[in-house]
């Protein structure tokens, strides 16, 4: 616990100011983390707080620094692939798009449109685990613990559909540089399809649970705001940007894979408050079903591959490619010197990026708050410190 | 893979003519993990292209930042992508151009990338991000080790933590940074790991026996 050097006794200063209405109250120091429930992980948040009031933070970062970025520079680019799954592990499908569209750019070669249909589909259904393990997550921070237990039933259907496909769950590896590795299992199309008609009402579940839930909206109405121009500033991207009132999406802005063949809407929000973030994000899952929907009618026939070389070496160059992951834009700048291994990878994870708004968020506010906001960031710590 | 020794021999800055000769040795060398079954001879794969060069870029902002900076900036186009380098003593005031001129207005990352056998060892690179205009931008400078890059941190708050971490990791200093300190790695580590120098399975041993109470981290 730090002390500020310039503290007097609160006693004193209550006589000097010889005012009875002034009550001065110390400041105090309190940590929260890093193993606390509501942090999703190992974040260490420094609260400087009047009572119950939060004058600043201050995180505190890096429990679950692993060194991947310097790891890339250690493997060919092959062998890094997996590695990536391993950042934001809950969106591990969307972490591998990322990475092999940008080295797949940096070799000018392109995944073949049946591939990228494979892609789109389990990317989306990724955002939807994603969004599922959030919600149930943050409710249950904030106090409710049912929606945990709805999303995680749910999200287990997606996993089984990943672990069909890939034989995993979680880090699923599900891409190669240059298109996917496996084809599609018998019954690919019709298990997604029976997914998405199993899972729309399940989103209404959620609603009826939360959207009006008094408590809900109490907790989460005018709590964390931030501003469009705020977000922007301070490149906060993915769903909190979109709750801003910013409609903006790099599915739409930069469509990568096949996202351009796919209708869909942005769903916006216009307090930028933890409730329009949450709203904004269940929106979101609809909208990922619809894509879902689109990719499986239209899957094309044909390879899964694109002709690429054995060994990959990547004429020398540099390349930033980023996408919209489903917490925000996901970059990566891959540097190559022409050898197997790439010169540099850098990841521009959004989880981090996101992070550094939390100070703005809760200044002013409850130390409740702080859970929910941290909460509604949708952080992942193995993101945040790679 | 001679992982462990990759660091400091690498080939230092690279040059569209190394990419050439890289490209074209490449067929020389098999995978080692072939498995024996699948086709052994596979006919050495087309001679890949030399791959492409960076290309002037030109535009009507180029020409505007070329009117205001004249030959301290170099456009380059890049299978699509473009990105200026900038000598280092105007790199502050071209950040602040694009960024009020031009409406770059989201500062998406800031990185470095190290090149140890360079005269100047660093590039910082920022990649910049404008909703009007719905286009990105790299913007690159030279440093050498004892210099410091300006920071945009006045520009976009976004760099603050992003600076942070590139002094971490590369241990270059961002002029006007209000709170420049490791991010990621704890306060008292000694080394900056990103650096070609740092080896991948080095470690600050002091620092682990004091703090952790073991002898090795490894």
């Amino acid at each position: 616990m730090s002390e500020s050097t310039t503290r007097t006794d609160p006693i004193l200063a209550f006589e000097e100011k010889k005012d009875p209405t002034f009550l001065d109250a110390t400041e105090l120091v309190l940590n929260m983390g890093p193993q606390h429930p509501s942090t999703h992980g190992v974040l260490r948040v420094i609260l400087k707080l009047d009572g119950e009031k939060v004058l600043g933070t201050e995180c505190v970062i890096g429990y679950l620094h692993r060194g991947v970025e310097k790891i890339a520079e250690h493997r060919t680019y092959a062998m890094f692939n997996p590695y990536v799954d391993r950042m934001d592990y809950v969106a591990a499908v969307s972490n591998g798009l990322g990475y092999c569209e940008a080295v797949e750019k940096l070799l000018n070669v392109e995944a073949p449109p049946r591939a990228q249909y494979i892609r789109v589909i389990l990317t989306e259904l990724n955002r939807i685990a994603s969004h599922q393990l959030w919600l149930g997550t943050h409710a249950l921070d904030i106090g409710a613990m049912t929606p945990l237990f709805y999303t995680f039933r749910d999200r287990e259907e997606v996993l089984k559909i990943f672990e069909r496909y890939c034989g995993a769950r979680l880090t699923t590896h599900s891409f190669r540089i240059g298109g996917c590795q496996y084809e599609t299992y018998e019954g690919f199309e019709q298990d997604v399809k029976k997914f998405c008609d199993f899972f729309e009402p399940k989103i209404d579940e959620y609603e009826q649970l939360l959207t009006t839930n008094r408590i809900w909206v109490q907790r989460t109405k005018g709590v964390g705001i931030l501003s469009g121009p705020d977000c922007k500033a301070l490149g906060v991207t993915g769903p909190v940007l979109r709750a801003s009132g910013v409609k903006w999406d790099l599915r739409k802005a930069q469509p990568y894979a096949a996202y351009k063949d796919f209708e869909f809407e942005i769903p916006t929000g216009q307090n930028g408050d933890t409730y329009d973030r949450y709203l904004v994000r269940v929106a979101e899952m609809r909208q990922s079903l619809r894509i879902i929907r689109q990719a499986v009618e239209g899957i094309p026939e044909g390879a899964i591959m694109a002709k690429i070389p054995k060994v990959l070496k990547p004429p020398v160059g540099e390349i930033y490619h980023s996408i919209e992951a489903p917490k925000g834009e996901l970059g990566y700048f891959v540097v190559s010197d022409g050898s197997t291994q790439p010169y540099r990878v850098r990841v521009r994870p959004p989880s981090f990026v996101n992070l550094q708004a939390l100070n703005k968020m809760v200044i002013g506010g409850l130390v409740a708050d702080v859970v929910a906001v941290i909460g509604t960031l949708d952080i992942v710590l193995g993101e945040v410190d790679r | 893979m001679a992982d462990e020794t990759k660091g400091s021999d690498q080939p230092a800055p690279p040059k569209p003519s190394e990419g050439a000769a890289a490209a074209s040795e490449k067929p020389a060398a098999p995978p080692a993990a072939t498995p024996p079954a699948a086709k052994p001879a596979v006919p050495a794969p087309p001679p890949k292209p030399a791959g492409p060069v960076p290309l002037p870029w030109e535009s009507e902002m180029v020409t505007r930042l070329r009117q205001r900076f004249g030959s301290g900036l170099q456009p380059f186009t890049y299978l699509g992508q473009n990105y200026v380098i900038a000598d280092p003593s105007i790199v502050a005031q071209v950040l602040q151009e694009l960024r009020d001129e031009e409406q770059f207005d989201y500062c998406v990352d800031v990185t470095a990338v190290h090149y140890p056998k360079r005269e100047k060892q660093f590039d910082v690179v920022w990649v910049l991000y404008s909703f009007p205009r719905n286009q990105r931008v790299r913007v690159k400078t030279m440093i050498a080790e004892a210099e410091s890059a300006p920071s945009a941190t006045a520009l976009w708050e976004s760099a603050n933590w992003l600076e942070r971490e590139v002094f971490d990791m590369f241990g270059l200093r961002f002029d006007g940074h209000p709170d420049l300190r490791r991010i990621l790695l704890p306060d008292g580590w000694k080394g900056h790991p990103l650096r070609k120098d740092y080896g991948i399975i080095q470690q600050d041993q002091e620092w682990v026996q004091i703090n952790l109470g073991i002898e090795s981290g490894q």
